[in-house]
């Protein structure tokens, strides 16, 4: 269609527009809808949730009262957010700490075949968790690590240093060589070029990565259900606590899948737009 | 001469001392990398050619291909494999077509475009055991569903989604928790295309399909690659929603969740159960090889 056509095309194309504007929105509601249930149900009442779909009901925080002070099982809420909270952090921390200097020796000042130490640790992102499992809690059983923090905290760290390595060359290697070699001819010692000129440029990039980090580790279930099924467990476990086979629990489940997820989703829709460069791992500008 | 020859001895070991500055920061990353990953798959490879009961304690014996033998004599295990392979291929590509169309709606302005993206990626964030149990509980289930309530209103028989196709109930979670992904990654593609190219086009009088499948579809190439790679690396080791939506079962046992039924989960049989994790491996490593050519291709043209 050319522009500038006649008026009859430009309205046709108006109406167009509009119906795929509205098509998109329809979509997004779909989409969204069980989001919008899960937490929805989290403020009924259980006779409430355990019935046809509800609309129209008294809200209650009993629910969240309940989950968060009432032990299902083994677990609580407290010592499962405890466990994650040491478990994200600590292993996120640990992450950036290794994998800002690698980035450095990728991007800024390369080393010889910057390529291929890429491509190895990507690649071990392409070995399958199943493959390690067994090894893995062998050696913390020996080790007495079963159902430790420490044990997540390592393994976590090793989750995400693949990725963080791979963001990380991506974002140094956007810092302009000239910027860095100006710096460098006035004089500025290592550490100077790093604080004055990198990382100011790096930073967003850095906490993209962090927060990556962050949402991988906090809802990791596989080794979490593996090495620490009772003590140091975390809340990924704790949701699944939940789930009783007497009696109702859909409202209980669902107040505690929201808490379980707020964290990561609130940090999601802050940063789309950085983890949208994250995802896909760099590779794309 | 012999100055010279000095000369050049110390330029060599000034770039090798040079080298190993350069290559030093890198060291720890690697070194941890290569520990926490590497050595257990090592040590896979080994157990797998055991005989090896942990609980009751029984010795390890060596019996070299026996497990792998085996496994091709399983069927439990072929189904696993197939399981697998449907969940992961109708997950992918299903993900991917969808994100796709997804993503060429966005790529246009509309009445409240960023507060959709928004709705849109929220899946992906979601926990995956949370997504597993919320579409279990209540979309599924076939007495306080939505999804049978819908069913029910318009006149049709409530179903037992689950129980009555397990495969394809955990493949729409995942193509739920997948889709926004996908569409983030040709979003990317969509917006990164050269507008002169697009421009010259339509000034030529180029229809809008015409542009879509000659100058659009193929600059998206990479970006649809880059999403077919990443999402069978994550999906074929799916655990989660298996455990929580079925519990395995067949049509919903896959390699992973075999793996740990047959140790972790209670089999405790650590050779054989390595055995099959390998083949996961042998798995992965087919897709990689393909993929790392597709992200060898992104970096290329790339020179520090």
């Amino acid at each position: 269609m050319r522009a500038g056509g006649t008026g009859t095309e430009v309205g046709k194309k108006r109406a167009v527009s509009f119906f795929l504007g509205l098509l998109s929105w329809a979509v997004a509601l779909v989409f969204f809808f069980p989001i919008f249930w899960m937490v929805l149900n989290g403020f009924k009442e259980e006779i409430d949730a355990n019935t046809d779909p509800k609309l129209v009901f008294d809200p209650t925080f009993d629910r969240f009262n309940e989950v968060t002070s009432q032990t299902q099982g083994l677990l609580g809420f407290r010592e499962a957010f405890m466990n994650s909270v040491w478990a994200v952090s600590i292993s996120t921390i640990l992450v950036l700490v290794l994998a800002v200097p690698a980035a450095y020796a990728l991007a800024i000042r390369p080393v010889a075949k910057w390529r291929d130490v890429l491509f190895f640790f990507i690649s071990t992102k392409f070995l399958p968790v199943v493959a390690a499992i067994l090894p893995l809690w062998i050696i913390a059983r020996e080790l007495d690590l079963l159902n430790t923090r420490l044990v997540l905290i390592i393994l976590y760290t090793a989750m995400n240093l693949p990725l963080a390595v791979w963001m990380l060359r991506s974002f140094f290697s956007e810092v302009p060589k000239e910027l860095i070699e100006a710096a460098q001819i006035d004089g500025a010692k290592l550490r100077g070029q790093i604080t004055s000129v990198i990382l100011p440029i790096v930073a967003p990039g850095l906490a993209a990565t962090a927060l990556l980090c962050v949402i991988f580790a906090w809802n990791e279930f596989f080794l979490a259900v593996q090495l620490n099924p009772v003590d140091g467990s975390t809340i990924p476990i704790w949701v699944t606590s939940n789930v009783s086979t007497r009696g109702n629990f859909l409202a209980k489940l669902s107040a505690a899948s929201t808490l379980a997820t707020l964290p990561v989703v609130l940090a999601g829709w802050l940063a789309q737009k950085r983890m949208i460069r994250g995802l896909s791992m760099g590779a794309i500008k | 001469m012999s100055q010279q020859t000095d000369r050049a001895e110390q330029v060599k070991r000034l770039q090798r001392r040079e080298g190993w500055r350069r290559r030093l920061p890198l060291v720890p990353a690697l070194v941890f990398t290569i520990v926490v990953t590497q050595v257990p798959f090592i040590l896979s490879l080994w157990y797998s050619l055991t005989e090896w009961k942990i609980v009751p304690p029984e010795p390890r014996n060596f019996i070299g291909f026996s497990n792998y033998v085996d496994l091709l004599d399983n069927r439990f295990f072929r189904e696993a494999v197939w399981t697998s392979i449907w969940m992961t291929v109708s997950a992918v590509l299903l993900s991917l077509l969808l994100g796709t169309l997804l993503a060429i709606l966005l790529d246009r302005k509309f009445f409240g475009q960023g507060f959709v993206r928004t709705l849109l990626i929220t899946p992906f964030l979601i926990m995956p055991v949370v997504a597993g149990l919320v579409w279990k509980t209540q979309v599924f289930n076939s007495s306080f569903g939505v999804l049978n309530w819908l069913l029910d209103s318009l006149g049709f028989e409530r179903i037992e989604f689950v129980t009555r196709w397990p495969l394809w109930s955990i493949v729409s979670v995942l193509v739920w928790q997948w889709t926004p992904f996908m569409m983030l990654i040709v979003l990317a593609g969509l917006q990164g295309q050269d507008q002169s190219v697009l421009e010259a086009a339509r000034v030529d009088g180029a229809s809008s399909r015409a542009m879509f499948f000659q100058i659009t579809l193929p600059q998206l190439r990479p970006y649809l690659e880059l999403g077919i790679l990443l999402g069978s690396i994550y999906l074929i080791q799916v655990f989660d929603y298996v455990d929580v939506i079925t519990g395995g079962g067949p049509d919903s046992t896959n390699v992973p969740y075999f793996v740990f039924q047959r140790s972790i989960g209670g089999g405790w049989q650590f050779g054989q159960a390595s055995a099959y994790s390998i083949v996961v491996v042998i798995a992965s490593i087919v897709i990689a090889t393909f993929g790392l050519r597709v992200l060898s291709n992104l970096l290329e043209g790339e020179k520090p």
